[in-house]
């Protein structure tokens, strides 16, 4: 097995007292992103993106995973302590782990979850590290007109997913493909819309797109929605974890990353959708059934499995074709490309000591994450003391001087807060903001295949779909498109239906239930709305 | 006339509660206990939980002395200008606080309440320290 080799050439690079200490810096700065709500693994990846021109890029993949499995290990504590879910992702475990907590065993759901997670992400990594290297083998044989097929794909799958409607969705992503054909057409050299601007000239870098849309964007949206008032911090009381408390969470942490890291690979707009349907299946398959709703340990075990396998799921078609499944997983994107290299199936022969790094990488994330996070709980629950405008403005501060460090303009600065703006008000108004990135980054990559496909075909159009792999995938999109929509709307259900549940059991008279179901229900769907990933 | 005490949920906050109700019973004065958070972070410990304030009122209770609890977000200026506020509304005779061992960098950075108290309060302020 020639994989084992490279994974094990790929751990003798991460284990290299540097790189170590990146990843160090990545899983802690993941974690504290992930505890403060509001604030995800995506806008941290973006805020970070102008630092690719600096860090060698080993250091700067290594780090950036420790970023994203950081944030979905970080967003429980929150979840748990404060019934605030920290990010989108852990809005379930905040069902259970609250009242867990409130029923004295915090400890223990602390612990479930930091375990779940790290059995999950490193069955999910084990998966990952087998599955993605056949995949790619299968991908190097892909043409020009499947690579527009694949595109096609990823576009339309995201678009439909994220975001509160299709429409919304596909005007995001149009707004995206608007903006990656701003500059000079590298076939003709003609310049496209940039009214004669010599800024626009070079087109639009992806890096102050992604900077305005994820993190002045965000900072913006999330500033204005700005709730007062601190919310009761449950203190972590109680053992931190029973045999029994192992027998009832193994089975659910287990069940978790079978449904989580497939639903990660599919751009089925990210982590959440697998922790709900964990959530379901534990509430279905449990023999606690009338726990479920006052603390259930299997309701925190399973969905927190099932995020972290779902964060290992998304790499997949990430490393493997070039398709990002999400938010975060597009900033990442948007990182290879700024290295210049070029995401897809080459990925794997090309730069193979890069990828087994980033995938051995996860494995020593995975452990780090579970050394240090439960000794560090308290450090955690600190960072919820620092006030938000500081937060928010450290957030613009970081944003304008890492794009003014990239190009050194003032322009660049400028083009960021328009673009800011104009991804305030997606938000506001309910557009999610990934589809806009994933169009960026693969539009002009369509563009070129689609071109090339129509240059060697001498203009038939028919060359798209006839090769059998181009139109395996158009018959998937159909697929997909319906699939999709059913999942969203059996999420939506089962949402409605998790948080009657929650509501019933909180009202009659705990002394926080006036905060906390409304808010926990209000914020939960503000940063379901889209991130995910 | 009343005495206003600023509370937190800490130790040295329960001891200026404790030196408030003593001099309140002394004075034979109201008591006016104060509780404010700036609201801006996510989890503020010097806010008073519901439990906090059983403990508080309980305590109250059983002294016999009258009392009013006053528990709300402040404004944005943060605890000293919320005590100073409700001294100068009630008119009060003496502002209680409870103090705590700084480090020189912590005071520069976070400033002092109790020493904006100290220096503006128009009336008598007695400083507690926990025991």
């Amino acid at each position: 097995m020639g994989d084992v080799g490279a994974l094990l050439a790929g751990f003798e690079t991460a284990l290299q007292p540097q790189y170590l200490l990146f990843a160090v810096i990545g899983v802690l700065l993941g974690t504290a992103v992930g505890v403060l709500p509001g604030i995800g693994p995506a806008m941290t990846l973006a805020l970070l993106l102008p630092l690719t021109y600096s860090l060698d890029p080993t250091a700067a993949f290594i780090m950036f995973a420790g970023i994203y499995y950081g944030g979905m290990y970080g967003g429980s504590t929150t979840s748990i302590l404060l019934n605030t879910p920290g990010e989108s992702a852990s809005i379930i475990t905040a069902l259970e782990g609250n009242k867990m907590a409130k029923a004295g065993r915090g400890a223990a759901a602390l612990a479930t979850a930091a375990l779940g997670s790290f059995v999950a992400g490193t069955i999910a990594t084990v998966a990952l590290s087998l599955v993605a290297p056949t995949v790619a083998k299968l991908a190097v044989q892909l043409g020009p007109p499947d690579y527009v097929a694949l595109a096609v794909l990823a576009f339309l799958t995201v678009a439909a997913m994220l975001g509160s409607s299709p429409a919304r969705g596909i005007s995001s992503l149009a707004l995206g493909l608007f903006i990656s054909v701003i500059g000079t057409d590298s076939l003709t050299g003609q310049q496209r819309f940039t009214l004669g601007l010599p800024t626009l000239g070079d087109g639009i870098d992806i890096v102050i797109v992604a900077v305005g849309f994820f993190a002045v964007g965000e900072a913006l949206h999330v500033a204005s929605r700005l709730r007062r008032g601190p919310i009761p911090l449950v203190p972590i009381t109680g053992k931190w974890f029973t045999k029994q408390d192992f027998r009832r969470s193994w089975k659910p942490w287990l069940r978790g990353t079978v449904i989580g890291f497939p639903i990660g690979t599919i751009p089925a707009g990210g982590a959440e959708l697998g922790t709900f349907l964990s959530y379901a299946t534990e509430r279905k398959l449990s023999q606690h059934k009338e726990q479920f709703g006052h603390g259930a340990i299997e309701g925190v075990a399973g969905p927190e499995a099932a995020n972290n396998a779902s964060a290992a799921g998304v790499l997949v078609p990430l490393l493997t074709l070039g398709l990002p499944t999400g938010a975060t997983a597009a900033i990442m994107l948007a990182a290879f490309q700024s290295y210049g290299i070029q995401p897809g199936p080459t990925l794997f022969t090309e730069q193979s000591d890069l990828v087994w790094a980033l995938i051995a990488s996860l494995y020593i994330g995975n452990v780090l994450l579970l050394v240090l996070n439960l000794p560090l709980v308290g450090v955690w629950v600190k960072v919820l003391r620092l006030p938000r405008p500081y937060l928010y403005a450290g957030i613009l501060t970081f944003a304008a001087l890492g794009v003014y460090a990239v190009g050194a303009s003032v322009e660049d600065l400028v083009l960021l807060f328009i673009l800011g703006g104009i991804g305030w008000a997606m938000r506001s108004f309910g557009f999610p903001v990934a589809p806009a990135i994933v169009g960026l980054i693969l539009g002009p990559i369509a563009e070129e295949q689609l071109r090339r496909t129509l240059a060697i075909s001498q203009g038939d159009p028919t060359a798209l779909v006839t090769s059998p792999f181009a139109a395996v995938v158009y018959c998937l999109v159909v697929v997909a498109f319906v699939g999709s929509q059913w999942l969203k709307r059996r999420q939506a259900r089962l949402d409605a239906a998790v948080f009657a549940v929650a509501q019933a059991s909180t009202t009659p008279g705990g002394p926080t239930a006036p905060v906390d179901d409304s808010r926990l229900a209000s914020t939960a769907r503000a940063s379901s709305k889209e991130d995910g990933q | 006339m009343t005495i206003v005490v600023g509370y937190v949920p800490k130790p040295e906050g329960r001891a200026a509660l404790v030196a408030a109700l003593e001099e309140a019973d002394l004075r034979g004065e109201s008591l006016h206990v104060l509780n404010t958070s700036k609201g801006d972070a996510y989890s503020d410990p010097g806010y008073a939980s519901q439990d906090d304030l059983a403990e508080v009122k309980a305590l109250l209770d059983e002294s016999g002395v009258p009392y009013e609890l006053e528990h709300r977000l402040g404004d944005q200026a943060g605890g000293a200008a919320d005590i100073l506020e409700a001294v100068e509304r009630l008119g009060a005779s003496l502002v209680v606080i409870g103090i705590r061992k700084r480090t020189p960098t912590g005071k520069l950075l976070f400033g002092s309440d109790a020493q904006t108290v100290l220096l503006h309060a128009p009336c008598q302020v007695l400083a507690v320290k926990a025991g």
